[in-house]
């Protein structure tokens, strides 16, 4: 019943905040001295707090920027972790003000939900785990499995879709929680583990033996998953949403955590423009000219960021692939800051 | 037709003045209407609130959902259900589970908790102190990790599929759950259910029969031959004439899992062994009070009239404990299907995981769902009450 009543606590606060259907967002983070961000409960790579209770992670990083743009101070972020479950009430409810918790973007959910995507951070896809033991190659040898999944996802959805469509039988076993559903695989009461590929790599480190396990290479959905905020103002959408481009933006124009005060003196007019010693793009925004070079000190470019958290340069190791550059064979492409 | 006196008018008013406005008169019945008045405004601004806020905010509302196809599986329905239902058939399914799995959690508390009870009280030493100490040791541990441990336990002690115990090739036990043979009804069945009517109720007029004849003229007349007879004379003679009324059809293992058979998942084992032992420490400890608080007097007349120690138990001191007993048994009862919804951290697809979990997060209609939800918890509860209360006050009209 405690959930419940966790639920029923964020739903009646969703009911009566009036904050909630206010425009106000960055005036009530600005009093407030914090940005409230929804993150995961712990998924390396995206949000996890590191052994000294920092949250790190891709996911995280968002957060971080947009405290950077808002505060110049990237550590003014309150992390609100949220099962998958409970996220959408607490962005409702106005308990968090951004919600940047691998969230994947849908159209019922861009609509019904009384929330907007701002963008897309990570392009994902569904994957499935397994045990290197049963020697299966491909996901079209699961007829008849048995299925670990967390609740209220839309791996759920795509996971009966995907059965259903090759005329596979399967038995589902959904859980509330992304650890509970990790260690019944872990135990045995599963054949496959579920969820976005990124998230596989990420909870197969969870696991006593990591080589024991095998990702198999189908991708069963498209999975964009992206920061989300609440309908009705425009300008904390706008900001959120400029603050993942002035990552992306930067990685293009090879601004770095570490040049980018050079990259501020140069002369080039569009380095000018963007890192705000030339108009006032920041100011339309509601923030500062010097936003992006805010950002990028605090979490460097999106490259950085991509690979400090996920990438190369991580645990996970996972490759760029669709999460590179536009101009080098990826999805990631911001619109022109000017 | 008799005229009943009527009460003067005023006596009239001064009782309605009482009830009312209590000792404060007419002024305290003025404050009271105010006061249901403001609580009333106070609803329909929460309310309206609350809806003006969802359309503000572009927020899906009403009931509708209900209607739209669901997309998601379901591993244990006691009705059909795939995929492509409706979110009002996951609702009935979780509800049946949830219903499921307290009424097997009630069931075997109060068969461990009344035996538990018993085994506290025995003078044997050893069972006595087993007894207390189990009690002590699961009533004070948190429910959760007392299901997380059955869970992972059952788990981790039972085999994969294809290394499952099998008992006669046709009952398998494995980590999937356990696999059992599924009865597929023949021409035969309905005979044979009538069979099994006609020989129930036949048993119970006879028994009737005789304890009249016992109370009348003091005549014995042993029933259980007969009633044996009729139990499996009857059913069997059908089987005979109609055929088979079941066929079962075998599971075998295929790739991963067993296809055919029915199916106990291990999670509803779990979480009605963890349900059971739980609420049966706190049965145990109720029942025993309720025993202990029956006077020693009773027990010793008891005992001088001959009888034995357990119809004693059974005759003189049970039901007058009953008395005690039931009200707050019907507390433990109500708090088995409220803890059953902690089910989803083990994966068990009750009322709270797929309507409250999933439902919800699929399509954000949390007021709605919560809504609903509390009401069903809530309309269960009382149900129990209602049924706990009707017994109660059989067993105390019953001793007169």
């Amino acid at each position: 019943m405690k959930r419940v009543s966790l639920v029923l606590t964020l739903a009646v606060a969703a009911g009566f905040s009036i904050q909630a259907a206010s425009a106000q967002t960055l005036k009530t983070i600005k009093d407030r001295g914090m940005v409230s961000c929804g993150v995961t409960q712990g998924l390396a790579g995206f949000s996890l707090p590191d052994d000294k209770g920092n949250w790190i992670g891709l996911d995280v990083d968002i957060c971080r920027a947009i405290a950077a743009a808002v505060f110049n101070d990237p550590s003014k972020v309150k992390f609100v972790p949220l099962s998958a479950k409970d996220r959408f009430t607490a962005l409702q409810s106005g308990e968090v003000d951004v919600l940047s918790r691998t969230t994947t973007w849908t159209l019922s959910r861009d609509t019904s939900l009384g929330a907007n995507f701002t963008g897309v951070t990570y392009y994902d896809g569904q994957g499935f785990m397994v045990k290197k033991s049963l020697k299966v190659n491909s996901a079209l040898e699961l007829n008849s499995a048995s299925v670990c999944v967390a609740t209220g996802t839309t791996t759920e959805l795509n996971l009966a879709d995907y059965f259903k469509g090759n005329n596979m039988k399967y038995e589902v076993i959904a859980f509330a929680t992304a650890d509970d559903t990790i260690k019944a695989y872990e135990s045995g009461r599963c054949d496959v583990f579920t969820t976005d590929q990124s998230g596989l790599y990420a909870e197969r480190l969870k696991l006593a033996n990591p080589a024991d396990h095998v990702v198999l290479p189908e991708i069963i959905s498209k999975e964009p998953l992206g920061p989300m905020v609440r309908h009705g103002d425009d300008q904390w959408f706008d900001i959120v949403k400029w603050a993942l481009y002035a990552m992306v933006t930067a990685e293009e124009l090879g601004i770095t955590q570490k040049n980018v005060d050079e990259k501020a003196k140069s002369d080039n007019p569009e380095l000018k423009r963007v890192l705000g010693s030339d108009g006032n793009l920041g100011e339309q925004l509601g923030l500062t000219k010097d936003w992006v070079v805010r950002i990028v000190k605090a979490v460097g470019n999106y490259g950085e960021s991509f690979d400090r958290n996920v990438g190369a340069g991580s645990k996970l190791g996972i490759a760029r692939g669709l999460n590179q550059l536009w101009n080098k064979g990826g999805l990631q492409y911001a619109p022109p800051i000017r | 037709m008799a005229i009943e006196p009527r009460q003067p008018p005023t006596q009239f008013v001064a009782k309605l003045q009482r009830a009312l406005g209590g000792s404060a008169g007419w002024s305290g019945f003025v404050v009271q209407i105010l006061f249901v008045a403001v609580l009333a405004w106070l609803a329909y601004e929460i309310v309206a609130n609350a809806r003006a806020n969802l359309q503000a905010q572009r927020i899906a509302a009403g009931f509708g959902f209900l209607a739209t196809t669901a997309g998601f599986d379901i591993n244990q329905s006691l009705i059909s259900y795939t995929g492509s239902d409706t979110y009002g058939r996951v609702f009935v399914i979780g509800l049946l589970n949830t219903l499921l799995v307290s009424a097997l959690g009630i069931f075997f508390a109060t068969i461990i908790g009344f035996l538990v009870a018993l085994g506290r009280l025995s003078p044997n030493w050893l069972l006595s102190r087993i007894c207390g100490g189990y009690v002590e040791l699961v009533r004070n541990l948190p429910l959760l990790f007392q299901m997380l441990f059955w869970y992972l336990a059952v788990l981790a002690a039972l085999p994969n599929p294809r290394q499952s115990v099998s008992i006669f090739d046709s009952f398998f036990l494995s980590n999937r759950g356990l696999v059992v043979p599924r009865p597929i009804g023949t021409p035969g069945f309905e005979p044979f259910v009538a069979a099994v009517l006609v020989a129930i109720v036949a048993s119970i007029l006879l028994s009737r029969y005789s304890r009249q004849q016992l109370f009348q003229s003091g005549r014995v007349i042993k029933v259980w031959p007969y009633v044996l007879g009729l139990l499996i004379g009857l059913p069997l003679l059908s089987s005979l004439i109609f055929g088979l009324p079941v066929l079962f059809e075998i599971p075998v293992l295929k790739g991963f899992n067993f296809s055919g058979g029915s199916r106990v998942i291990p999670e509803l084992v779990a979480l009605a062994l963890a349900l059971s032992t739980y609420t049966a420490a706190f049965i145990a400890e109720i029942v025993r009070g309720g025993i202990l608080s029956v006077h020693k007097g009773q027990m010793e007349a008891g005992s001088s009239l001959g009888l034995q120690r357990g119809s004693v138990l059974r005759l003189i001191v049970v039901p007058q404990a009953m008395r005690v007993i039931l009200p707050p048994l019907t507390s433990q009862y109500l708090n088995v299907t409220k803890n059953s919804s902690l089910a989803v951290a083990i994966g068990y697809p009750d009322l709270v995981s797929v309507f409250a979990g999933t439902t919800l997060s699929q399509t954000g209609q949390a007021i709605e769902i919560v809504g609903i939800t509390m009401g069903v918890y809530l309309l269960i509860s009382l149900v129990t009450s209602a049924i706990m209360n009707f017994y109660s006050w059989r067993v105390s009209r019953s001793m007169g």
